[in-house]
């Protein structure tokens, strides 16, 4: 999603003809026109653009939600940089993003191309399938796989280790024990997702730049590096545009496989925040750390249209 | 050239991967703990089927939950079809001034965090007393920028600008050309705004746990949580509810899943 794609495209909007309208009738149509955008601008100012502006101010505050507020400059912004637990989440949450994204997105596309591919059979089943846990709760896969992820030794994923000689792992209190079943739920749940996104764009890759590509003499590897690829990229930036976002804002999956210890193996950036604000009740600490991860949400996000601007050109 | 035996592996291997946990779940909800506890646990079905949900319905309001999810996310479905709709035909069909940088901000605020005013929201909602209502959840989920512009991007293609001045010219007030001309046209719009509208609302986790607090109140979301907070784990128990909240999803998925995977492909491919 580039800012040149969402553009709107005003030139193609206007009426061929010029409309012979009454002043009265174009000033009817602007009041129509404003009343039915109104609801979302009304909405947004007092439950998105307001709270947002409020954070900022709040930031610089000292104060737990009752008493009165106190300026206290940015005491709140060196409290959480200081905070090595912020930076445990902040790590936590890169490289849970890395572990479960990356993968995810490389094997979707292999298994999208493969999908693609005019051999198989019984495609539709083999879609269905794979698309399937996206249709479930966040919790759910969260609860089965904090099941399955058992630190006992009849933890299903455990016992499957067993077989080949591996000791049982304590999935839940230690380092990367944690952080590989966090990254599991988020890969099992969004790779069928982002393989049907990506089988979409292959499809939409007309046949006949293959069957050129054919006619000159193109081997399978350069068809894919000179056609899928470039061709799929939009998609690509895409879906890593979307994942980075959703990474960054892991919150549901590390609550309820950590639970209310908040062991910090598992705590993300969103879930450091939840804590400060709701269990702590410290709203200054809170917002400076809400802003600092809007500050890197955008970091990122700008990167990520840097980098792909230049994959593939 | 990979071969059809690899392609056929690769899909088989994949498929049963992303089925096995709800396989599992099922094999869970129907055994007793001794049997999902023991080495190696269970992997067929057991006939605990009814004692477990029988548990579940001592732990957790099961029924109220689901009705509460039922509520929150049907109500700010057909709000937002009809908000978006309706903003989204002005954008495409209506003049007036600003209107671009209008449809511009809306565009913007798709890239905030929700998190950044997640304090603020919630002393909103105290200050209104919409804590442990389900109002907190619904009338802050009417906000969609997406919807409007997806609405807008469908709008603009495939509602003919003369139908629209023909129907001005007949007489027809500007309410009266949305509902009569644009939302017959628009009908399988909706149907994809519906579906991803209802999913995000029916999972979603941090806002709800937020504002509600009372267990009357509580979403199947956060119910289901409210299950491996005993001290005792039963597990039998907690994957009976897990299951049956996801069968509903499931059932319905599968008889419409031509239109569930069209829908949400075409939103994230289009935009």
């Amino acid at each position: 999603m580039t800012v040149a794609q969402i553009q709107p495209q005003t030139s193609s909007q206007k009426p061929l003809k010029k409309r012979k309208s009454s002043f009265r009738e174009s000033t009817k149509e602007a009041i129509a026109g404003y009343l039915y955008v109104s609801p979302f601008f009304i909405l947004f100012a007092i439950f998105g653009l307001f709270p947002m502006l409020f954070s900022f101010y709040l930031g610089f505050q000292k104060w737990n939600g009752l008493g009165e507020m106190e300026y206290v400059g940015l005491q709140n912004f060196e409290w959480i940089i200081t905070d090595p637990l912020f930076w445990k989440s902040l790590s936590n949450t890169l490289i849970m993003w890395v572990m479960g994204t990356i993968p995810q997105l490389i094997i979707g596309i292999i298994l999208a191309y493969a999908l693609n591919s005019a051999l198989v059979k019984l495609k539709s089943i083999f879609r269905v399938s794979i698309f399937m846990p996206y249709v479930t709760s966040t919790v759910a896969v969260a609860i089965v796989f904090g099941i399955m992820f058992n630190d006992q030794d009849f933890g299903l994923i455990n016992v499957i280790l067993s077989w080949f000689g591996v000791d049982p792992v304590s999935w839940s209190t230690t380092e990367w024990g944690v952080k590989i079943a966090i990254s599991t739920m988020v890969f099992w749940r969004w790779l069928g997702y982002n393989t049907i996104i990506y089988l979409a764009g292959l499809q939409a890759i007309p046949n006949e730049l293959y069957e050129a590509a054919k006619i000159d003499g193109a081997t399978t590897r350069q068809k894919i590096q000179y056609i899928t690829i470039p061709m799929l990229r939009p998609i690509i930036i895409l879906t890593v545009f979307t994942s980075t976002i959703g990474a960054l804002q892991l919150f549901t999956e590390p609550l309820v496989y950590i639970g209310r210890s908040y062991r910090e193996e598992g705590l993300t950036v969103v879930l450091y925040l939840y804590r400060e604000a709701f269990v702590n009740l410290a709203y200054g600490p809170a917002s400076a750390a809400a802003i600092i991860l809007f500050f890197i949400i955008i970091v990122l996000s700008a990167i990520n249209v840097f980098v792909a601007n230049r994959i593939g050109k | 050239m990979l071969s059809k035996t690899v392609i056929y592996l690769l899909l088989a291997v994949a498929s049963l991967l992303s089925i096995f946990p709800f396989y599992w779940m099922f094999v869970m909800a129907t055994n007793e703990n001794s049997a999902i506890n023991s080495v190696p646990p269970a992997m067929i079905p057991g006939s605990q089927l009814v004692t477990n949900f029988q548990n579940v319905l001592n732990t957790i309001d099961f029924f109220g939950a689901i009705g509460n999810s039922l509520i929150v996310s049907t109500i700010t479905t057909i709000g937002v079809l009809f908000l978006c709709s309706l903003a989204g035909f002005a954008f495409a069909k209506f003049h007036f001034k600003g209107k671009n940088i209008l449809f511009v901000a809306i565009l913007v605020t798709m890239m905030i965090p929700p998190q950044l005013g997640l304090i603020p929201q919630y002393i909103i909602i105290t200050k209104l007393d919409w804590l442990n209502d389900l109002k907190a959840v619904i009338v802050p989920g009417l906000i969609d920028a997406f919807g409007i512009f997806w609405m807008r991007q469908y709008i603009s293609s495939n509602v003919p600008d003369e139908l629209v001045d023909a129907a001005k010219i007949d007489g027809c007030s500007n309410f009266r050309v949305y509902w009569n001309i644009a939302v017959p046209v628009i009908i399988p719009a909706f149907a994809t705004l519906a579906i991803i509208k209802f999913m995000y609302m029916w999972n979603d986790f941090l806002w709800p746990l937020v504002v509600l607090r009372d267990e009357s109140t509580y979403t199947i979301q956060i119910a289901l949580r409210g299950l491996i907070d005993n001290y005792v784990k039963d597990n039998g128990m907690i994957l009976s509810g897990t299951f049956w909240a996801t069968v509903p999803l499931v059932i319905v998925f599968l008889l419409l899943n031509r239109l569930f995977i069209q829908s949400l492909t075409e939103g994230a491919v289009k935009s």
